[in-house]
């Protein structure tokens, strides 16, 4: 595995899935307006049905299910957010998101090499993690602002943004404080946002919202708007740590949200479910959804990510099985 | 075809997906492509007959038998032998049949679905996740109904042989509608199923060898309208069951008049799909994907009016404009497909020619789709700023696309909505749960989705107003189109009046007798009277000739009491008391006049029926605020409340066996329920209604919502089931022969019936009076509430 890692972090590929190059404007954000997030409306019943039938609405089939899930895999924020995360342990995550599929399968598939969307640790991972994966042109996200809670003073969760940047982070995972949305104080969260937004400079941020811990669909729609109204790059659903992560529901409503303030202020924002996505048939359903909703331009990892570490096996076996005809066991696909 | 895995990847575009239809295509092999009809549990052989296509493609599918009048009589004989035995088998042994069918339903699921999407041109996500699955839980909810029937509805007994036709839209969802609660109960039935799609008709054949309905309790005859014509004009028929245009419904009502068979209609619809100002619009938008491009728009309860509150409208009409983009339209075995084919070439043609001529009243825009190169398709299409005169408003397109206007408060939205010849479903979206439970009740609808649209179950009823058809499929109400009371049938003999005296005696003062219209009294339009006299030859006073006029006057009258309808249940029992206490105040004179009024012969004494009157009053101040809805237990998170409303306007004739009894009996069950009531008082005798209304005077009876007109029975009979304006009539009369007039009348604005057939009913026994009378003065509103936050 060491080797494995050294490999990569003297490879020179360059990945695929920054091919071709977009340059989207980044988020500039705008004024609270509080008169569009009052009347923001998420009709649970309604949103469920959508979510319930999608998958059954949406099915993508042999060389187009391989092509989807391979672009699934650019997509993957590929993570480790665990305390007993060593250094070891981050080197061979990275390798695994320098080398997410196996070479002969690539191969059958006729396809250039790929690598993940980003790799995702904690701050004191991302020095390790940026020269792991040095050359590779996959970016390090570090979560930040006092991981998972939130809860910690505000300076401190502003120095830790810093820190990351400075570490090489080139994306940083905040989280929102969940009791100023809870108790409707969305100036609040507005100012941290913007606040953490400056912090991070030129990395980009995505606002995790812990829809899990919000209590309503509706103040999803509400958080989504004025973490985007505040200058978000990305929203993110969970941190994994919530006891309901991410669902399609919940992302209906944040997609919805992206779309609307893509309407109004012409700012394309990202979207990363993160938490409980493990197969790959999942998978395809978010990427059908989010085509259906957004549209093609979001099927990009810089519009999309899925925050996930397990999901990157599932899909392995089943491009296996597109090349071979044959069900595919883990243990035949290296680990991350 | 190779498929480059690096472009895909790079295009992200959806393949094809296609459900496989190997199974499908072998079973009609196996047949070798020609079916004959399901008579008696047996197929005959193939017959003289025509082709089933597979709209997407246009490719013959099999030969479908064509059965004349011989083989509808074979089928009706069958299901008239096997009908004593099959309404007297247990109901636990029916539940056991209905059962196997649902299991086997399961079973052959995928079979069933793919057959039906390549005969009807439906995509197969929805036969696979929507139509199959809603038959099997309809035979499974049904098995629980013939279960429970003994128990449960002990009063209630099968009708007979039952003639089902059902349309193409939906074809095994229809049949499972018609047969499931039909063979429940105890019926016997013939049914033809549409001629564009017999298949999977015919596959249920074959699973009801397989589930051991005994021979002839189901019987399949397919073939075009002529088919259904024999069928439902058949003699021997009890019940005529009919799900398809309205134009055809009312054929079928003018036909079968006077035929003495029982009748439910589930017709077209023309429903409103509201948008208030404060909806979900997101989902409000993808709801209209669910109501007007499910099944291509093919559904009789298809949201196919937009109401969007107008200072949203431009909004959300750019946004629906955006997702009817992102709809695919193609191949309907395709998994990923949206929108499948158009029925026919015939329905294709209808539904471009209807918006070609007419499309020009608003802004026409076709979702700018791929649109398969061959078959029957027609692109999801919105037309925007239409005024309500607009045929493409008015009219039933039936197909996949949608008309829309706006409006500004919540009471224009209820108008708008209301301005329809149809009353079959609605769709509403608010956020705001007082809005939404004020606006529900208001619109002219069987159903009413809250934020939803389109959900359907068997323990729901669905069904229209209107021209939208009559009676209900589903749910505990459903039941009343297939049971009827337990009664000994005995023929009702003409009341005459009594016969001019040579010489008339004449004492007292001069009574005149008026109408009552509109709280007040008034003269008879024609300035016609005749003089009314009793057994022993006295003068008892004059009573009008009432005319179409009159009708038009208590019609007109009625409609501007319909505030009664909104009245609580509690204020009209404590009027109904009311009445009921004013009578007995003037018990003797009321039981004298009847003595005066009517032969000697009498099984009543006027005092008798006096006492029953009271009695009857009585019965209905309790049940005005007794006779309540239901909570259905629907699968879903959320309530369907079925809510008895009122039917509106009803015409009655009243009986002449017992003049005073008959008319109360006829009235209090009316108002009772919130219904306004023109009584055409007995011929016979019609002094004891005119008497009547003057304890109605002094009762706090809101004008209008109780009139009083005398006269002929069958002229008033015949206008007021010609009213276009008037929602039932009931007819007690004994004047002989009016079930024809009355029933082919009736089909002007397919308003409900509900005659006795020239039989008899005991008014002093508990026939006169309870749940039959509350039934048909009430229509049941399912109103869909999911609910979650």
């Amino acid at each position: 595995m060491e080797n494995q890692a050294t490999a990569t972090a003297s490879s020179d590929t360059k990945s695929a899935s920054q091919l071709p190059q977009l340059h989207e404007p980044r988020n500039a954000g705008m004024e609270l307006d509080m008169d569009w997030v009052a009347a923001a409306q998420a009709n649970t019943s309604a949103i469920e049905r959508r979510a319930k039938t999608l998958p059954g609405r949406r099915s993508v089939k042999k060389e187009y299910q391989a092509a989807w899930l391979l672009k699934a895999i650019t997509m993957i924020d590929l993570t480790t957010l665990s305390g007993d995360d060593t250094w070891g342990r981050v080197r061979r995550l990275c390798a695994k998101a320098a080398h997410p599929v196996r070479q002969d399968i690539l191969d059958a598939l006729d396809m250039p090499p790929i690598t993940t969307g980003a790799v995702c640790v904690y701050h004191d991972m991302v020095e390790t993690a940026v020269k792991a994966l040095d050359g590779t042109g996959i970016p390090v996200a570090a979560v930040s602002t006092g991981f998972p809670a939130g809860l910690s003073p505000l300076p401190l969760r502003l120095q830790e943004i810093r820190e990351s940047v400075h570490a090489g982070a080139k994306e940083i995972d905040i989280v929102i404080s969940r009791r100023h949305a809870l108790t409707g104080n969305w100036q609040a969260i507005y100012d941290e946002m913007r606040a953490m937004r400056e912090s991070c400079g030129d990395a980009h941020v995505k606002a995790i919202l812990a829809t899990g811990e919000l209590g309503t669909l509706r103040n999803v729609a509400k958080a989504s708007l004025v973490c985007m109204m505040a200058g978000a790059d990305f929203i993110k659903t969970s941190t994994g740590k919530e006891p309901v992560n991410a669902t399609l529901p919940v992302s209906l409503v944040m997609i919805r949200a992206i779309r609307a303030y893509h309407a109004r202020t012409g700012f394309r924002v990202g979207y990363k479910p993160a938490g409980g996505i493990s197969k790959a048939k999942d998978a395809l359903t978010y990427l059908a959804l989010i085509k259906d909703e957004l549209g093609d331009r979001w099927l990009q990892p810089d519009l999309f990510r899925f925050g996930a570490s397990s999901l990157l096996g599932d899909i392995e076996r089943q491009l296996e099985h597109q090349v071979t005809g044959r069900y595919s066991a883990d243990y035949r696909h290296a680990i991350g | 075809m190779t498929v480059n895995v690096k472009e895909v990847f790079d295009s992200m575009t959806y393949g094809p997906a296609p459900e496989s239809s190997a199974e499908a295509m072998a079973w009609i092999k196996e047949k070798d492509g020609k079916f004959g009809h399901f008579i008696n549990g047996e197929f005959t052989s193939p017959a003289k007959g025509f082709a089933t296509r597979n709209p997407a493609t246009g490719e013959e599918l099999a030969i479908i038998s064509q059965a004349g009048k011989a083989e509808v009589n074979k089928a009706v004989s069958a299901a008239r032998a096997a009908f004593p035995k099959w309404s007297k088998t247990k109901g636990h042994e029916r539940a056991k049949v209905l059962y196997a069918i649902a299991r086997l339903l399961q079973k052959h699921a995928r079979l069933f679905a793919v057959l039906e999407t390549l005969d009807n041109g439906k995509p197969i996500r929805e036969s696979r996740d929507i139509d199959i699955p809603l038959v099997a839980r309809h035979f499974y909810f049904h098995a629980g109904m013939a279960q429970l029937m003994e128990s449960e509805l002990p009063e209630a007994e099968a009708i007979g042989v039952c003639g089902q036709v059902i349309p193409w839209n939906f074809p095994l969802l229809m049949l499972a509608w018609k047969i499931a609660p039909a063979i429940a109960t105890g019926n016997t039935v013939v049914l033809k199923p549409a001629e564009y799609t017999s298949l999977t008709a015919l596959l249920f054949a074959e699973i009801c060898v397989e589930a051991d309905v005994p021979k002839g309790v189901i019987n399949i005859v397919t073939g075009d309208g002529k088919t259904g014509e024999a069928i439902v004009t058949h003699e021997d028929v009890d019940k005529v069951a009919f799900t398809g245009s309205t134009s055809v419904g009312r054929r079928i009502r003018e036909a079968t008049a006077g035929q003495g068979k029982s009748l439910t209609l589930e017709l077209g619809g023309k429903s409103p799909y509201i948008v208030f100002e404060d909806a979900d619009i997101d989902s409000a938008i993808e709801g209209l994907v669910d109501a007007i491009w499910f099944n291509q728009g093919q559904v009789c309860c298809a949201g196919s009016r937009l109401l969007v509150q107008e200072g949203i409208a431009e909004e959300f009409y750019a946004r629906l404009r955006k997702r009817m983009a992102s709809l695919r339209i193609g191949d309907p075995l395709d998994k990923c497909i949206d929108v499948g084919a158009i029925v026919d070439p015939v329905q294709l043609e209808t539904i471009t020619n209807l918006v070609k001529t007419h499309g020009g009243d608003g802004e026409v825009y076709h979702a700018p789709c791929d649109m398969p190169v061959e078959g029957c398709f027609y692109p999801p299409t919105l037309i925007t700023d239409l005024h309500s005169a607009s045929p493409l408003m008015q009219e039933e397109i039936f197909g996949p696309v949608l008309c829309a206007t706006t409006f500004r408060t919540p009471s224009e939205a209820v108008q708008l909505a209301n301005n329809t010849r149809y009353g079959l479903a609605a769709t509403l979206w608010t956020e705001n749960i007082n809005l939404a439970l004020d606006i529900a009740p208001k619109l002219v609808a069987g159903v009413v989705w809250v934020n939803a649209t389109n959900l359907f179950d068997a323990a729901a009823g669905f069904g229209g107003r209107r021209e939208s058809g009559m009676g209900r499929e589903g749910g505990w109400e459903g039941l009343a189109a297939y049971t009827k009371p337990k009664t000994t049938a005995k023929k009702l003999a003409p009341v005459a009046p009594i016969a001019a005296p040579k010489s008339p005696v004449v004492d007292g003062l001069d009574r005149t007798a008026k109408f009552y219209i509109g709280g007040k009294q008034a003269r008879p339009d024609g300035g016609y009277s005749k003089p009314v006299y009793g057994p022993k030859g006295h003068l008892l006073g004059h009573v009008g000739i009432g005319n179409r006029k009159d009708i038009r006057n208590a019609v007109e009258a009625a409609h501007k009491a319909a505030g009664w309808a909104k009245t609580t249940g509690h204020l009209r029992a404590q009027i109904l008391y009311y009445i009921a206490e004013n009578l007995s105040a003037r018990a003797e004179e009321f039981a004298a006049r009847l003595g005066e009024m009517q032969p000697k012969s009498k099984k009543h004494s006027g005092k008798a029926e006096v006492e029953a009157t009271i009695s009857r009053l009585f019965t209905y101040a309790a049940w005005a605020d007794k006779y309540d809805g239901q909570a259905h237990g629907v699968p879903i998170r959320g309530v369907a409340l079925a809510m008895k409303e009122p039917v509106g306007v009803i015409g009655a004739l009243c009986p002449d066996e017992a003049p005073l009894l008959g008319a109360i009996s006829v009235m209090a069950p009316a108002i009772a329920m919130g219904n306004t009531a023109i009584l055409c008082a007995s011929q016979a005798f019609p002094l004891a209604a005119t008497d009547f209304y003057q304890v109605l005077e002094t009762s706090d009876v809101p004008a209008g919502v109780v009139s009083i007109v005398t006269g002929d029975h069958a002229d008033l009979g015949k206008t007021l089931a010609d009213h276009m304006d008037v929602d039932a009539v009931w007819s007690f009369s004994s004047t002989p022969d009016l079930t024809a007039t009355l029933e082919a009348a009736s089909a002007s604005n397919l308003k409900r019936t509900w005659l006795n057939q020239g039989q008899a009913r005991d008014w002093f026994g508990k026939d006169g009076e309870g749940r039959e009378f509350l039934g048909h003065a009430t229509e049941v509103k399912n109103i869909w509430v999911p609910y979650g936050e």
